[in-house]
C-alpha cells in the first residue's frame, strides 16, 4: 500500500514545473513535495497564511508563530511571504494558486468532487477545501482507485459536494485520467493493470486516449 | 492622547450573556489568550463565537491548556460557533450531538470575506466558493436563505456581512495608539476582524511608544482599536 501511494505521489510530482505556486492537502498530497524532479522548485501555499511552506520543524526548534493549516509547527523557505486569511484566499479564488492536490472520497466523470463530509458521521468542517476547489485552475486528485474495491470514480457523486466540476486530473495507482467535456479520458495506464482491470475499477465510462501511454513511476 | 490601556478584566467587562464575539487565531495560533482567560473568569454565557475554528483542547501540539476559543468551549460558555473547521476540537462535535452547541460552518475564505465585508462597509460578497454544495442550500448563521447570482454565465453565492459586538485580536507588536502588526502566521483573521465589531480589543505581546518605531512597522490601523491589553505572552510549548 505504501508503495502504491508513493507511486501516486511520484507521478503527481511530474505535473509541476519550476516556479509553480501550489497547495498540497494533508496526507498523501503532502508527500508529492518529496518527489519533485531535479531542478523543479515550487512554492507551497499554506492557506492559514503564507506562501513558502517547507518541512516540519525539528522538535525543540519550533517557532510558535509558524504553523501549517493542520496546526503543526513547520519551517519556511527563504522567499516566504506571510499574509492574512483574506489575502490567502484572494490568492486562491483569484486563480493565483495554480493547482491544489487533494484526496477524495468520490469524484464524478464531470469533475464533481466530494471529500469533506459523510452524512451521519462527526462533522469536521470544510476548512479551506471548498475555496481551493472552486478557485484553483487545476484540482488534481491523488488517491487509491477504489475504496477496498468499492468505486470512488463515479458517474455522479452520492456524497455532498466540495465543489462542482472542479477536478481536472485524477492520479491513482492504476493510471492517470483527465476530466474533459467529453468525459473521463484515460491517458496513462500502469503496466501492472489491463484496460479491463481499470475499467472494472471505475464506476463511469472511461474513454481511452488514442495516445495512451504507460504510467511511469520515475 | 487617549489612553487605551486596560487590564484584560476591564477590557471584557462589557461582554454580556448572549453577545456575539469574534476571536482571531488559527487553531490557537494568533489568539489573544489573556482575553480568553479573562472571559472565562467573568463566566459570561450563551455566547455566539466567530472564529476560524474551535481552538485547541488541552494536549494538542504540546498545549498545556486549551487554546484560544477552546478555553471558552471548555468552560461551556458558547451556544453557537461560526467557523470553518471544527474537527480539531472534539468538544464541538460532542456539543452538537448533545444538542448544547449549534455550529454553522462557513468555508474559510468565505468566512474572511464575510467579516471583511462587515468591516469595510460592503453589503456582502459574491463568491464562487460553495456553489453546488450544501453551502448553497443550507441557511446562513442567522437563518437566512442564500441567493445564487449568475453573472456572465458564472454562478456565485451571495454571502452577507458578519459582524460582532466584540472583536478580540492578538498583536505581536503595537504602539500606544493601537496601530498593530501580527507576526508570521499569527495574522490569520486578526486584521479583518479589527473593525468588524462595535468594540475592538487587542492583546499585545509587545507595546512601544507612539513614534518610537517606523510607522510602517504596523499593518492594522489603531483608529479602530478601542482598548489595548498588555502582557499577551508568547505561546509556550
Amino acid at each position: 500500500m505504501a508503495d502504491l501511494k508513493e507511486r501516486i505521489a511520484r507521478r503527481c510530482a511530474k505535473e509541476f514545473k519550476d516556479g509553480d505556486f501550489i497547495n498540497l492537502g494533508i496526507g498523501l498530497p503532502t508527500q508529492v513535495a518529496n518527489y519533485l524532479p531535479e531542478g523543479v522548485t515550487v512554492t507551497l501555499h499554506s492557506e492559514n497564511g503564507f506562501a513558502g511552506l517547507d518541512a516540519a520543524a525539528e522538535p525543540g526548534k519550533e517557532d510558535v508563530d509558524v504553523i501549517n493549516s493542520g496546526g503543526a509547527y513547520v519551517t519556511t523557505v527563504d522567499h516566504v511571504k506571510f499574509f492574512d486569511t483574506a489575502t490567502s484566499f484572494g490568492l486562491v479564488r483569484g486563480g493565483h494558486v495554480k493547482a491544489t492536490v487533494l484526496g477524495a472520497m468520490e469524484v464524478a466523470e464531470n469533475g464533481d468532487l466530494a471529500n469533506w463530509i459523510v452524512p451521519g458521521k462527526k462533522v469536521a468542517g470544510m476548512g479551506g477545501a471548498m475555496d481551493l476547489c472552486a478557485g484553483c485552475p487545476e484540482v488534481i486528485i491523488v488517491m487509491l482507485h477504489t475504496q477496498k474495491g468499492a468505486h470512488k470514480i463515479l458517474k455522479k457523486c452520492t456524497l455532498p459536494l466540495t465543489a462542482e466540476r472542479c477536478v481536472s486530473k485524477i492520479i491513482t495507482e492504476m493510471g492517470v485520467m483527465n476530466v474533459t467535456p467529453e468525459g473521463l479520458v484515460l491517458t496513462e495506464l500502469h503496466p501492472d493493470y489491463s484496460l479491463d482491470d481499470i475499467k472494472a475499477a471505475t464506476g463511469c465510462e472511461l474513454i481511452v486516449s488514442p495516445d495512451l501511454k504507460a504510467m511511469e513511476e520515475e | 492622547m487617549i489612553n487605551k490601556f486596560k487590564t484584560a478584566d476591564e477590557a471584557v467587562a462589557g461582554v454580556k450573556d448572549g453577545m456575539t464575539i469574534m476571536v482571531g487565531g488559527f487553531l490557537g495560533t494568533g489568539s489573544p489568550e489573556i482575553i480568553m482567560d479573562a472571559l472565562v473568569r467573568k463566566g459570561v454565557k450563551h455566547l455566539t463565537v466567530i472564529g476560524n475554528d474551535g481552538g485547541l483542547p488541552v494536549g494538542t501540539y504540546g498545549a498545556k491548556t486549551a487554546r484560544g476559543i477552546g478555553k471558552l468551549l471548555e468552560a461551556g460558555m458558547v451556544d453557537h460557533i461560526i467557523a470553518s473547521h471544527v474537527g480539531m476540537n472534539p468538544l464541538i462535535g460532542d456539543g452538537m450531538i448533545a444538542g448544547t452547541l449549534k455550529c454553522t460552518l462557513v468555508p474559510q475564505g468565505t468566512l474572511a470575506e464575510k467579516i471583511r465585508a462587515a468591516n469595510y462597509g460592503l453589503g456582502g460578497v459574491l463568491t464562487p466558493t460553495g456553489v453546488g454544495t450544501p453551502m448553497q442550500d443550507e441557511l446562513d448563521e442567522l437563518g437566512r436563505q442564500k441567493k445564487v447570482v449568475e453573472i456572465e454565465g458564472k454562478k456565485y453565492l451571495f454571502e452577507m456581512p458578519l459582524r460582532a459586538d466584540y472583536a478580540f485580536c492578538r498583536a505581536s507588536i503595537c504602539d500606544e495608539f493601537g496601530n498593530f502588526r501580527c507576526d508570521k502566521a499569527t495574522k490569520n483573521f486578526n486584521y479583518v476582524m479589527a473593525g468588524a465589531a462595535d468594540h475592538v480589543i487587542i492583546a499585545a505581546e509587545k507595546v512601544v511608544g507612539v513614534g518610537e518605531v517606523d510607522p510602517d512597522t504596523f499593518e492594522a490601523p489603531g483608529v479602530v482599536v478601542e482598548a489595548i491589553v498588555k502582557g499577551e505572552p508568547k505561546w509556550q510549548i
